[in-house]
C-alpha cells in the first residue's frame, strides 16, 4: 500500500518471478502492480454483483413471505410452503410435464438437424452454392422471436392463412393451429427447427473446416466412398464440439424458448403451452405472488443444474471408454 | 503426414486431389453421386422451407388483401396496393417504437461491448493476480441463476422501472461473450508485444486502449453485431419492465398489434359482419407489411454481417 506507482517502473511485469516465498507484501505488490487491471474490470464486476448475485441472494424469499417493506433480508422466514404448495397445486403436473415435453422434443429435432445439414453442407462441390446455402439457412436467425410468431399467426390463420389455403386447396378442413392445444408442440419445435438450424450449423460447419484435409486424401486414396468418410473421419472430428454443445444444451434445456412460448399462448392452448417459465411470469409478475413463484423458479434452475451435472458426468465417463 | 498432403486439398479440401485419381469400383462411384444429389436436394428443399414463408409475406404484403384471402396469391403478388405500408407509416406507435428502438440499442450495445472488452481484457491477463476467482465468478452465473422475480425486484428497488436503464442494464454483460472476447485477447495479443510496450513506459491502460483496441477490430465488430441484433430483437425486459407505453421499443409494439390484436379479435362477435371482415383483411395486410419493415433492417446488413458472425463461431469453437 505504501508504493502505488510500480507500473511505472518500466520492468517487465510478467517475467516469473524467483522461487522466493509468496510473502504477503509480494503478493500486496503485485496486486497493487495491476490495478489498471481491476479498474478495467471494475464495471464487469459491478454488474455481476448487482444483475446477477443480489438477484441470487434474493432467491431465499422462495423460503419466506416477501414483503416490499422488509425486502430479501427481514422477510419472514416460512420454510418449504409455497415448494410444497407448487407441488399440490393442479397446475405441477401440467406445467412440469409440458416443459420437459417441449424440451425434450426440442432436443431431439433440433440438436442433430443442424449436425446433419453442416455434414451436408461440407460436402457441396460448390464454394459458392456453399457460402448461398449457409447465408440462406441461418437468415432466420436474425428475426426476432415476436416477427416469427407474428408469422406464425398470419400464415396459420384460419381465415387468411397461407398453410390452410393450401389445405383447403386439398379439400381439406382448415385448422386453427394458434387455438389448438396440440398443435402447440409441433408449431413450437418446427419453427424453433426452422428459425435456429441454420445458426446453429455454423458451429460445426467451423468445426468440420478445422478437420486436416489429408485424412480425406488419405481415405479416398483408399477407395472410401462420400458417405464412409462422413462416418469414419468428419462424425468423429466434430465430435468434441458435438459433446460439449449436448452438454450445454442439457444444461439450458429447461431454459430455452420461454420467450417464444409466452408470445404463442393464446387462452385456447394454454393447456399444453403452460411451461414453468411462463407460469413463474404469470404467477409472479402478473399476480405479484413474488415468494411462489421464486420459489417455482428455484425448482426449475435447480432442475436444471441437476441435469447438466448428470449428464457431464456421463459423457465424462463416455469419453474415457471411447477413444475417438 | 506433409508428404502426403497436396498443396491444392488444402486451398479446397472437397475437391478431389487432382493427378492421383484413387482407383474404384464402379459401385463406390456411383454411390458417391446418389450422394451428392440426395445432399444437394435436401439442401434445396431447406432452402426452400426457409425462404418460401418469407418470400409469400413479402408478396403478400402488396397484394389485395381479398386475394390473399381467397387464397390467390403463391407466387406472385396480386392486385398490387401499398396500402398496408401507408397505414404503417402513419401509424405512431411504429414510429416511436423504432425511435425507442435506436436508443437502446445504441446505449445498450455502448455499455455492453465497452464493459465486455475492458473486463475481458484484465480477464486474460495472466498476471493479474486473483484472475481465476475472479472469472469463477462470472462463471457461476452461467449455471446458476437468480431468476425472473428476484431479477425484476431488483430492479425495482434500484428504482430503474420505467427507465431506459431497465432495458438497457439487466442483460448488459453476457458471460458467454465475455469468455470469447477473452479468449480473442489470450490468442491474439501476444505478451511479448505487451512486455515490450511495458519496456516503453506503456501502462496498461495505455497498453489497452493504444494497442490492444486497434489490434482487435474483428472481434470488436462481432460484439457489436451480436449486441445490436439481441437489442434491436428484444422484447421481454421491456415487457416486464416498462409499463408506459410511450417508452415500449418497436418490438414490443409489434408484439401488442401482431400477436395480441389477433388473440382478441378472434373472440369479436356481432356488428356489421361485412365490414368487420374487410376491416380484418386490411388488418392482416398491415400485419404482412409490418413484418417485413419490422426485419428488413436486419436482413439489408446480414450479408455485411456474416463474415463477422462467422469468425465469431470460429473463436467460439476454439474454446
Amino acid at each position: 500500500m505504501s508504493r502505488t506507482i510500480p507500473a511505472r517502473r518500466g520492468r517487465p511485469v510478467a517475467a516469473p518471478l524467483p522461487q522466493r516465498k509468496n510473502s504477503l507484501s509480494l503478493r500486496l505488490k503485485r496486486i497493487s502492480r495491476a490495478w489498471q487491471l481491476y479498474v478495467l474490470l471494475t464495471p464487469a464486476i459491478i454488474y455481476i454483483l448487482v444483475f446477477k448475485y443480489w438477484p441470487m441472494y434474493g432467491v431465499q424469499i422462495a423460503f419466506k413471505n416477501y414483503n416490499p417493506v422488509d425486502g430479501f433480508t427481514d422477510s419472514p422466514w416460512v420454510g418449504l410452503t409455497h415448494f410444497i404448495r407448487f407441488v399440490n397445486s393442479y397446475q405441477f403436473g401440467q406445467v412440469v410435464g409440458n416443459t420437459l415435453w417441449i424440451a425434450v422434443l426440442g432436443l431431439l429435432l433440433a440438436f442433430p438437424i443442424p449436425i446433419i445439414l453442416a455434414l451436408l453442407v461440407n460436402q457441396l462441390q460448390s464454394e459458392r452454392f456453399k457460402k448461398f446455402t449457409q447465408t440462406v439457412l441461418y437468415s432466420p436467425a436474425f428475426i426476432s422471436t415476436v416477427v416469427v410468431v407474428g408469422i406464425m399467426f398470419v400464415v396459420l390463420s384460419p381465415r387468411s392463412g397461407l398453410v390452410n389455403n393450401a389445405i383447403q386447396l386439398g379439400g381439406g378442413e382448415p385448422i386453427f393451429f394458434m387455438g389448438s392445444a396440440e398443435w402447440f408442440r409441433p408449431i413450437y419445435v418446427i419453427s424453433d427447427v426452422w428459425q435456429n438450424a441454420g445458426f446453429s450449423m455454423i458451429v460445426y460447419l467451423a468445426a468440420l473446416a478445422a478437420i486436416d484435409p489429408a485424412l480425406h486424401d488419405a481415405a479416398k486414396v483408399d477407395g472410401a466412398s462420400k458417405l464412409q468418410r462422413i462416418r469414419h473421419i468428419d462424425l468423429p472430428g466434430i465430435m468434441p464440439v458435438v459433446t460439449i454443445l449436448f452438454i450445454l444444451a442439457i444444461g439450458n434445456l429447461l431454459n430455452v424458448g420461454f420467450e417464444k412460448a409466452l408470445l404463442m399462448q393464446t387462452p385456447l392452448n394454454i393447456s399444453t403451452s403452460e411451461i414453468i417459465q411462463t407460469y413463474v411470469y404469470h404467477a409472479g409478475l402478473q399476480q405479484a405472488q413474488f415468494s411462489y413463484s421464486a420459489a417455482i423458479g428455484l425448482f426449475n434452475s435447480l432442475l436444471n443444474l441437476a441435469l447438466l451435472l448428470v449428464f457431464n458426468t456421463i459423457a465424462r465417463r463416455a469419453n474415457q471408454a471411447t477413444l475417438w | 503426414m506433409s508428404l502426403t498432403t497436396n498443396p491444392r486439398a488444402t486451398e479446397n479440401p472437397s475437391r478431389p486431389v487432382g493427378q492421383v485419381r484413387p482407383k474404384r469400383t464402379l459401385r463406390d462411384k456411383y454411390g458417391d453421386r446418389a450422394f451428392n444429389i440426395a445432399a444437394t436436394a435436401v439442401l434445396l428443399l431447406s432452402i426452400l422451407a426457409v425462404v418460401y414463408p418469407l418470400y409469400f409475406i413479402v408478396i403478400a404484403s402488396i397484394s389485395d388483401p381479398n386475394a390473399v384471402y381467397e387464397g390467390k396469391v403463391w407466387l406472385f403478388p396480386s392486385g398490387v396496393t401499398t396500402e398496408g405500408y401507408e397505414r404503417i407509416f402513419a401509424d405512431s406507435r411504429i414510429w416511436n417504437g423504432l425511435g425507442n428502438t435506436v436508443i437502446y440499442t445504441v446505449l445498450g450495445t455502448a455499455v455492453s461491448v465497452s464493459t465486455i472488452l475492458c473486463g475481458a481484457y484484465a480477464l486474460s491477463r495472466k498476471d493479474m493476480p486473483g484472475r481465476k476467482i475472479l472469472m469463477l465468478l462470472f462463471v457461476i452465473t452461467m449455471f446458476f441463476d437468480g431468476g425472473l422475480i428476484t431479477k425484476y425486484l431488483v430492479v425495482r428497488d434500484l428504482g430503474m422501472l420505467d427507465t431506459v436503464w431497465a432495458v438497457v442494464l439487466p442483460g448488459a454483460v453476457g458471460v458467454w461473450n465475455l469468455i470469447i472476447a477473452r479468449s480473442f485477447f489470450e490468442h491474439t495479443i501476444p505478451n511479448e508485444l505487451r512486455e515490450a510496450a511495458q519496456m516503453d513506459g506503456a501502462t496498461d491502460f495505455k497498453f489497452f486502449f493504444k494497442m490492444v483496441l486497434p489490434l482487435s477490430k474483428p472481434l470488436i465488430m462481432l460484439m457489436i453485431m451480436v449486441h445490436v441484433v439481441a437489442q434491436w430483437n428484444s422484447f421481454f425486459d421491456a415487457l416486464i419492465f416498462l409499463n408506459d407505453d410511450s417508452k415500449y421499443p418497436l418490438q414490443l409494439v409489434l408484439r401488442n398489434i401482431l400477436i395480441q390484436s389477433d388473440v382478441s379479435s378472434t373472440g369479436t362477435t356481432g356488428g356489421d359482419i361485412e365490414s368487420y371482415a374487410a376491416a380484418q383483411r386490411i388488418a392482416e395486410l398491415t400485419k404482412y407489411a409490418m413484418i417485413v419493415v419490422s426485419s428488413l433492417p436486419l436482413m439489408i446488413a446480414l450479408p455485411f454481417m456474416q463474415k463477422h458472425f462467422t469468425k465469431g463461431a470460429m473463436i467460439g469453437a476454439v474454446k
